[in-house]
């Protein structure tokens, strides 16, 4: 029955055209492009602050708690759920460390460990009624959300507690210390370059670069390429390039900071996780189609109930390190970063239908929100202007995502 | 006659695809007009680019209509000039009554405020033209298929129609009901309504057609005039097929070859299962059977028999509540609670339903195949892409999947590729016990046969394949024993060697009259 399969005009392209693969993935390219061009913008309208070491660093720290959430909110999101607690669940964490380490001393190793736990527990319980009693996730998480804004006062008495002990405080504002070199190697006497930074970072840009080459052979292989080439290499210089010019930039100022590591790790755990194991390829499904995935033998409950979990624990990492960057636990934190943390996995290119969206997309979004902060701030814009322009630019993503659908 | 419409040199491409190349189609006034082709040929896609889905612009050529060459923006202007398609999935709402779904859109009001008076009048007015037996408040979701079918053509009525577009109307219809509703088109045709009607039923296309055109690979390649055939006899099917697949096709099912159907592959005693929502009702009442290795066992019964209620109670609980019963698969008590465990002990259920329980439609066809089995494709959880690349692949060859590659969203496939899809998946998942329902629905001559031949092999293979099908030839052609179903219950068994249609309808009227 030879006659029936595809004939060429329908055939398999491998490699595809240009244009048409473009247009599949205009979203991908599309959102990696903006942030080149916002980072950009705002590196000429600043006249160079925005990409000095200092304020590159800065972004980060500014930005952890809220990338570190997006990481688990996209699972959420793709299972077609939403979790609008997670900024309070971040406040009642902080407060429940500061409480344990400033006022009762216990050790703060044990205490993260605690708070990490609490907050996998918080997560369950909400996920629980989402997940096994069909209790729609916007309500059951607005609840937890006034729920723990609630316990929050209540913990902290109405008073902000601090101050934790530095070795808390390193999670978030310490650096990786330089291995590779001492003051003394210093030659030119000038601002000296943390060495451990910049080859950290040009070791994990070469293996981005080795294993994104292995995998398109491997591709090769089987003749399933579908990327063009010169987008392949644009990519794969594009971030190769962004990581050692940014651990160049950061070298020059204190080295990298723990938590950037942190947020890295996460990552790049968390990419593979959902694009190569069973148990991503599974959310995926079960936010795509929840009958059929079930019905594929897919245990969609526990999945569901497993990413609202996942979500608590991560905000509350999320709430260690936003206590130890404040270096004081207040009843305030927290307020509305359910918004930031939202809004990064739409600008990222998630559907709110579930089924749809990257980590990577998640991770650019958040920055994308995070440059434009630090930016329009340093432009010395008013937080009024900030808020109307943020939303624009949220809206102007997923309306470019829905038109884009449409075409297609 | 006089030709209403014309579509001359349409071409349309999606990224990476050539969906209609060149086409052209030329329709009489009052005519009833086929249009015929395997799946993914372009049928759909013509209709939707002259109903105005695809508005001018997104495709080249013109299209005449009326003598007038017109450039439809947007669904409404075809509508305004009598142009009404119905398309493959219905579009009813299905908690609005019909009435209400009738007009819809178009809805009998003054300044904004509904004349429910009006709306019920009119609506009963055109509910009686086609044949609609129904209070015009009740709710489209209580209706059957065929009835909603109905109400859909009420609907177009009610938009004065000039040019009816039927999109595979009959596909999820019963014998009875496709009868009634072709009967309808030419009562149309008698008033001069005109007709384009795409159907994999080639049984059908002649009997009602004046005229078919032939598409293939998004092209024209023929057209057959019906009225010149001699009186009586039609147009041949036969002569249908060789122009859509582009050579003559022997035999519609393939050889069973001398199997002898093994051991008891699975034994189900009184299964029991009650309306998830009217736990009163009994969907499914009392049902014995077993099926063998080796075997194709046919159920057949009409559209709402539980037939497929009764496939998914079995298949992890997916159906009903208050489900009692036994199951032993071969030879021992079976754990069917969740669909895992049912997939474990070795069923398999293939929907008739592709879209809402058989694909994620988001997904590309290299993510939905290997979904049922993913283990199989990966190594302690990691998947390699690799190996599933390679496996939708297969799938892809040995089905005919027409796509533009396995990265193509299931969205985007014509209606028979996205059923060859869910096929696929529940292949891979290789069991031993495999139940399709409606596997064909949709799909065109030459791949059945494809679909027949894999079902064959299996049963070769020592596997047991249960057929749930409305189509009475098709259960006749490839199964070795059939139940009858009706009214949640088995009302007969026979070996098909000793089967015909006649038996099989008799059986069920029988068992209703005894009720
Ligand atoms: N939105 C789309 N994007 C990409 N390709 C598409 C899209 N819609 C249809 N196609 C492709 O166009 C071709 C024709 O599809 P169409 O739905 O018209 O087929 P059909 O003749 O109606 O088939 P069937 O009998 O299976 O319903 C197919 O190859 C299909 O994959
Ligand atoms: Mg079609």
């Amino acid at each position: 029955m030879t006659e029936t399969t595809a004939p060429a005009s329908l055939g398999a392209k491998p490699g595809g055209s240009m244009g048409a693969f473009l247009k599949r993935h205009v979203r991908e390219y599309g959102i990696l492009i903006a942030l080149v061009v916002i980072v950009a913008f705002f590196q000429v309208a600043t006249d160079g602050i925005m990409l000095r070491p200092v304020n590159l660093t800065n972004i980060i720290l500014q930005n952890s708690y809220i990338v570190i959430m997006a990481v688990g909110m996209l699972l959420v999101i793709v299972s077609g759920h939403i979790d609008l607690s997670v900024g309070s669940v971040l406040g009642f964490v902080g407060a429940l460390a500061a409480v344990m380490i400033v006022e009762a001393g216990l050790p703060w190793p044990v205490v993260a460990v605690v708070c990490l736990a609490v907050g996998a527990l918080i997560g369950a319980a909400q996920g629980f009624w989402v997940a096994y009693f069909k209790i729609p996730s916007f309500i059951v998480t607005l609840a937890g959300m006034l729920v723990f804004k609630g316990l929050t006062l209540w913990l902290l008495a109405g008073q902000s507690v601090g101050p934790f002990p530095p070795e808390f405080r390193l999670i978030a504002s310490g650096f990786v210390p330089d291995v590779l070199s001492d003051g003394t190697l210093d030659m030119l006497g000038a601002t000296k370059i943390n060495l451990f930074s910049l080859v950290a970072g040009t070791a994990v840009a070469a293996l981005i670069a080795v294993m994104a080459v292995r995998g398109r052979m491997a591709q090769a292989r089987t003749g399933a390429v579908d990327e063009p080439f010169a987008f392949f290499i644009m990519r794969v210089a594009l971030i190769s390039g962004a990581l050692v010019y940014m651990s160049w930039l950061m070298a020059d100022f204190r080295g990298l900071p723990n938590v950037f590591i942190v947020m890295a790790l996460l990552i790049a755990v968390y990419s593979f996780v959902t694009s190569r194991t069973t148990f991503g390829r599974r959310i995926y499904a079960v936010g795509g189609n929840e009958k059929a995935a079930t019905l594929s033998g897919i245990n969609s409950k526990r999945l569901v109930f497993l990413t609202f979990a996942n979500m608590g624990m991560l905000a509350a990492l999320a709430g260690l390190v936003f206590a130890a960057r404040l270096n004081t636990a207040t009843p305030k934190a927290g307020a509305a970063f359910e918004l930031d943390v939202i809004a990064a996995v739409f600008i990222g290119g998630a559907s709110m239908a579930g089924g749809v969206g990257t980590i990577v997309g998640a991770v650019v979004g958040a920055f994308i929100m995070g440059v434009m902060n630090n930016g329009m701030s340093i432009l010395g814009i008013g937080i009024d202007y900030q808020q109307v322009i943020k939303g624009l630019v949220l809206l102007a993503a997923v309306i470019f995502d829905v038109l884009n659908k449409q075409k297609g | 006659m006089s030709v209403i419409l014309e579509m001359r040199g349409i071409t349309k491409e999606f990224p990476g695809v050539k969906a209609l190349n060149d086409v052209t189609l030329s329709v009489a006034e009052g005519e009833i007009h086929a249009l015929v082709g395997e799946n993914g040929a372009g049928k759909s896609t013509l209709m939707k680019v002259l109903s105005g889905v695809y508005p001018a612009g997104s495709y080249t050529g013109d299209i005449v209509y009326d003598g007038e060459v017109r450039h439809f923006r947007k669904i409404r202007d075809t509508e305004d000039v009598g142009i009404i398609i119905i398309h493959q999935e219905l579009a009813l709402i299905p908690l609005l009554s019909v009435a209400e779904n009738i007009f819809l859109g178009n809805e009998r009001a003054r300044r904004g405020i509904i004349d429910w008076r009006e709306t019920h009048d009119r609506a009963a007015e055109l509910m009686a033209r086609v044949g609609l037996k129904e209070n015009a408040e009740t709710l489209v979701d209580d209706l059957g298929l065929g009835k909603q079918q109905l109400v859909e053509i009420a609907k177009a009525l009610s938009k004065n129609v000039r040019l009816l577009i039927l999109d595979e109307p009959t596909s999820s219809l019963n014998e009875t009901d496709s009868e009634k509703l072709l009967g309808l088109l030419l009562d149309f045709k008698a008033k001069g309504i005109t007709s384009i009607l795409i159907s994999h039923k080639l049984n059908e296309i002649s009997k009602v057609a004046d005229t078919i055109t032939v598409l293939r690979d998004g092209a024209a390649v023929a057209r057959m005039d019906c009225r010149r055939a001699e009186p009586g006899g039609g147009v041949d099917e036969d002569d249908i097929i060789r122009n859509m697949v582009g050579r003559s096709l022997e035999d519609r099912y393939p050889p069973k070859g001398d199997r002898v159907p093994g051991e008891v592959a699975m034994e189900v005693r009184n299964w029991t299962v009650h309306h998830p929502l009217h736990s009163e009702r009994r969907v499914v009442d009392h049902v014995s059977f077993h099926v063998r290795h080796g075997e194709v066992l046919g159920i057949a019964g009409l559209m709402g028999a539980g037939r497929t209620e009764l496939a998914m109670s079995l298949f992890g609980r997916s159906y009903g509540r208050d489900i009692s019963g036994t199951v032993a698969i071969n030879g021992a008590p079976a754990d069917l609670s969740t669909v895992r465990a049912a997939i474990n002990a070795g069923l398999a259920y293939a929907t008739e339903d592709r879209k809402t329980f058989g694909l994620v439609l988001d997904d590309t066809i290299r993510r939905n195949v290997p979904l049922a089995d993913l283990e199989a494709i990966a190594d302690r959880g990691i998947v390699d892409t690799h190996r599933e690349g390679e496996v939708a692949e297969t799938y892809r060859g040995r089905l005919s999947i027409k796509s533009s590659s396995i990265e193509q969203r299931t969205v985007n496939l014509s209606g028979g590729n996205q059923q060859k899809v869910v096929l696929s998946k529940w292949l891979f998942a290789d069991p031993d016990i495999l139940i399709l329902d409606e596997p064909t629905r949709g799909i065109d001559v030459g791949a059945k046969f494809e679909i027949y031949t894999v079902i064959q092999s299996l049963a070769a293979a020592g596997k047991a394949v249960i057929v749930i099908s409305s189509e009475l030839p098709e259960l006749l052609g490839i199964t070795d024993r059939l139940y009858v179903m009706n009214e949640g219950r088995f009302v007969g068994e026979m070996p098909t060697a000793e089967a015909s249609q006649e038996k099989i309808m008799a059986t069920i009227i029988r068992s209703g009259e005894r009720v």
